[in-house]
């Protein structure tokens, strides 16, 4: 049976030891929180107008921005329209149509994809998300299906 | 007993390698004089550990602020309303900016008391009124960086005070405006100046200011020289109690920050009249309110030179008091202690004074 005054001692040190931890979590607990950035709120964008409809010429194909990202606008070889997010499936680098090829490019890793968006050669494990394409008038818009 | 050999054997590596035992056997006999003004001995580590809370919590807010005219004031606003712990981080960073300038003026002051800058310490002093100016340059420059109307105004008003200094005034003002206004320019500039070269410059100065105070130990007022004083160690007893007052430095800061989150005020806009109330941080109102009084001329100087002029010199002269100070000479002496006097009665009147107008 300890004595009464190392019973204290060791009451003492079990207080002093919490109040250290508890000031030490009260301080490094905001300065983690504080490290991870919030969420930034994205305006979703259902649809967007990509082009006009005589900018394009057959076997053709150009970037436009949807919301914050990038999006392809492809004019096929047989005049049809088509879009596809821009951002290649294996490592985020942003795709180009290629006339010669008329194929979808990733010059990052040469990475294919046809004309439906599927990954047909090189890395890109999956196939581009592709959108809806509507011709409002002169206006070719884009959305998401 | 096979821990304490492999302690042992640690310590003996680290001391071959860095010198360890030179520092502990240093801190061992470090000790500090217990006499009735030994709690002044403690603002000059308060001041130190608000320097520290300065550094963590602005490397901090580095990870979200933007130092341009466009993005500035957004994204100090982005950490206040947006970032976890964002208010707090900030408000800590405004709050113990101006604890750890009062704690340096309370510091400054017990030392021109205590007459601390008696030879061999002359280098200590001059040290210290170095951190003194870079700790108002770095209160200066981070006030600007919110880019908000009053801090906007208040750059206006404090860079085209020093286009007022002799000679070289107009270089001064150029140099610190990045141009001819405040603009963006000026932004970038302070933000450069705030964590980049003061921070060099301060690392540098601290440095030997803290390597003289170990050097010549804790000075002991000339009224108790050459008595037999108790000491205290300085590890771990000192310490501890420097500890105690870090502890109870943070949780007032917290509390200061929790109750009056510091405010960020309308973004700037260098086309609009300046606001009415204009004012500096405290700690320059009393330059702000000596030079409001001054009338526009004084003979055929204008009022706002002379005052510069007279502040220029007083800095200096300041600075050098250690020098012309010879305190063996009882009426010098006294004159000087008369100087410090004087100079809190001015400091105090006129920063209420402008405070109040």
């Amino acid at each position: 049976m300890p004595s009464w005054s190392e019973q204290r001692r060791k009451l003492l040190n079990i207080l002093l030891g919490t109040s250290v931890g508890a000031t030490l979590v009260a301080i490094f607990y905001p300065i983690l929180k504080f490290m991870i950035p919030p969420e930034v709120i994205e305006a979703t964008q259902a649809s967007v107008v990509a082009g006009r409809v005589n900018e394009l010429p057959p076997n053709s194909g150009k970037i436009f921005k949807f919301g914050n990202k990038p999006g392809l606008l492809v004019r096929t070889p047989t005049g049809e329209y088509k879009a596809f997010s821009a951002v290649c499936t294996h490592l985020d680098c942003i795709v180009q149509y290629r006339p010669d090829m008329r194929l979808i490019w990733c010059a990052c890793h040469n990475g294919q994809y046809n004309l439906s968006g599927k990954n047909i050669a090189g890395p890109p494990p999956r196939p581009l998300e592709e959108y809806v394409v509507n011709i409002r008038g002169e206006e070719i818009v884009v959305s998401k299906a | 007993m096979r821990v304490e050999l492999r302690v042992e054997a640690w310590r003996a590596w680290l001391d071959e390698r860095l010198g360890t035992d030179a520092v502990r056997e240093f801190l061992r006999r470090k000790a500090v004089p217990i006499h009735r003004h030994t709690i002044w001995y403690y603002f000059g580590g308060m001041t130190l550990f608000l320097f520290v809370v300065q550094v963590v919590t602005g490397a901090l807010l580095l990870l979200y602020y933007r130092p341009s005219a466009e993005a500035a004031f957004e994204s100090v606003q982005f950490i206040m309303t947006e970032v976890e712990f964002g208010w707090l981080v900030r408000s800590i960073h405004s709050w113990s900016a101006n604890l750890m300038i009062a704690t340096l003026f309370i510091h400054m002051f017990s030392a021109y008391f205590m007459k601390a800058y008696r030879p061999p310490r002359e280098l200590t002093w001059v040290s210290g009124t170095f951190l003194l100016l870079l700790a108002l340059a770095f209160g200066f420059s981070g006030y600007l960086l919110p880019w908000n109307k009053l801090a906007f105004f208040a750059t206006k008003v404090g860079t085209d005070i020093a286009g007022d200094v002799p000679l070289v005034g107009r270089f001064l003002l150029r140099f610190l405006r990045g141009g001819e206004e405040v603009t963006g320019a000026t932004l970038t500039r302070f933000f450069g100046f705030h964590v980049a070269i003061l921070p060099g410059m301060t690392t540098i100065v601290l440095a030997l200011h803290l390597i003289l105070v170990q050097k010549h130990g804790m000075s002991v007022p000339p009224s108790l020289e050459g008595k037999s004083l108790r000491k205290m160690p300085f590890f771990p007893n000192f310490l501890l109690r420097d500890l105690i007052g870090w502890v109870l430095a943070i949780g007032a800061l917290a509390a200061l920050a929790a109750l009056f989150p510091w405010g960020l005020g309308e973004k700037a806009d260098p086309f609009a009249p300046a606001p009415a109330g204009i004012k500096p941080e405290w700690y320059f109102l009393f330059m702000f309110q000596t030079l409001r009084l001054l009338p526009a001329k004084v003979g055929i100087v204008e009022g706002e030179v002379l005052g510069v002029t007279i502040f220029l010199l007083g800095g200096i002269f300041w600075m050098l008091v250690p020098f012309l100070d010879k305190p063996a000479s009882g009426r010098r002496s006294r004159f000087f202690t008369g100087v410090g006097v004087f100079l809190v009665l001015y400091l105090v009147i006129m920063t209420i004074w402008g405070y109040l107008v």
